[in-house]
C-alpha cells in the first residue's frame, strides 16, 4: 500500500526545524540563511579554502525563500543597493 | 426594536409584581441537598470531559513535526503560484478555471488549470506569501487556512492521510 511507496528517510530532504525561528513567521529565517551562506562564501573566499561547507546556507534559504524575493537580492547585491550586513 | 425592549420590560415588571403581591407562603423547611450535589458535580464531570481532549488536541496543533519537502506559494491578483525548490525550481501558476471553460462535472470556481500536486502521509512544510495584496490561503479539508501577506513568510504544515482532491478558495478581500 501506500507504506511501500515512501522513500527511506534521509532520501527526501527539506530544511529541518530551527529553533532559532519556531514561529509561523518564518521570514527572518530565510533571510538569516541567505545572509549566512554570503557571509560564509565571502569569509571562506577570504581566506582561500573550500566554500563546501556553506552549501548548508545555500540549500535551506533555497527551499524557504520565495524565488522572487531571491532575486531581487541578487540584483540588489549586483548593483550594490542590499541592504544587509555582508 | 424599541416595541419589543418595551414588550420585555413591561412582561418583566408585570412578573415581578406578580411575585411581590401575595398571600401565599412554604414555611416547611426544603431539604434538597441529594438533588443540589448531583447537579454540581455532574456538570463539572462533564466539563472536564470536554476539556481535557480538547486542551489535548490545542497542544497537538503546536506540535513540531520535521516536514518531508517544503512547498511555497505566492499569492497574486488572481492566482496562485506554487514553487518547489528543495531539488530544483519547479514553479508554475495556477488560475482558475473560468466557469464557460470547465468540463461537464467539474465544480465551478473550484477548478484550477494546474493543480498542486503532494506526496500523502507526509509531512509538508507550506510557506505562504504574496506578491500584491494580501490573500489567504486555505484548504478546508485538510485543516489549513493561512493569510499570505506581502513581504512576510508563513509556516503552516501540512499532512493528507488520504489520496484525493482537495479544494480551497481565496479567504482574504484581494482586490477588485
Amino acid at each position: 500500500g501506500a507504506e511501500s511507496q515512501k522513500p527511506p528517510p534521509g532520501k527526501w530532504w527539506t530544511p529541518p526545524f530551527d529553533p532559532r525561528f519556531p514561529n509561523q513567521n518564518q521570514t527572518r529565517n530565510c533571510y538569516q540563511n541567505f545572509l549566512d551562506y554570503h557571509r560564509c562564501q565571502k569569509t571562506m573566499k577570504r581566506r582561500g579554502k573550500s566554500a563546501q561547507p556553506c552549501e548548508y546556507y545555500f540549500r535551506v534559504y533555497h527551499s524557504l525563500c520565495p524565488i522572487s524575493w531571491v532575486q531581487r537580492w541578487n540584483d540588489q547585491i549586483k548593483e550594490g543597493t542590499f541592504a544587509g550586513k555582508i | 426594536t424599541l416595541m419589543i425592549v418595551f414588550l420585555i420590560s413591561s412582561l418583566v415588571l408585570y412578573i415581578i409584581s406578580l411575585m411581590l403581591t401575595t398571600e401565599l407562603t412554604h414555611t416547611s423547611t426544603m431539604d434538597a441537598q441529594e438533588v443540589e450535589t448531583v447537579w454540581t458535580i455532574l456538570p463539572a464531570v462533564i466539563l472536564i470531559l470536554i476539556a481535557l481532549p480538547s486542551l489535548r488536541i490545542l497542544y497537538m496543533m503546536d506540535e513540531i513535526t520535521t516536514p518531508t519537502l517544503t512547498l511555497k506559494t505566492m499569492g497574486h491578483q488572481w492566482y496562485w503560484s506554487y514553487e518547489y525548490t528543495d531539488y530544483e525550481n519547479l514553479c508554475f501558476d495556477s488560475y482558475m478555471t473560468p466557469p464557460l471553460e470547465l468540463d461537464p462535472g467539474e465544480l465551478r470556481l473550484l477548478e484550477v488549470d494546474n493543480r498542486v500536486v503532494l506526496p500523502t502521509e507526509m509531512s509538508i512544510r507550506m510557506l505562504i506569501s504574496s506578491e500584491d495584496v494580501l490573500h489567504s490561503w486555505t484548504v478546508p479539508s485538510l485543516g489549513v487556512k493561512t493569510d499570505a501577506i506581502p513581504g512576510r513568510l508563513n509556516q503552516a504544515t501540512l499532512m493528507t492521510s488520504r489520496p484525493g482532491i482537495y479544494y480551497g478558495q481565496c479567504s482574504e478581500i484581494c482586490g477588485a
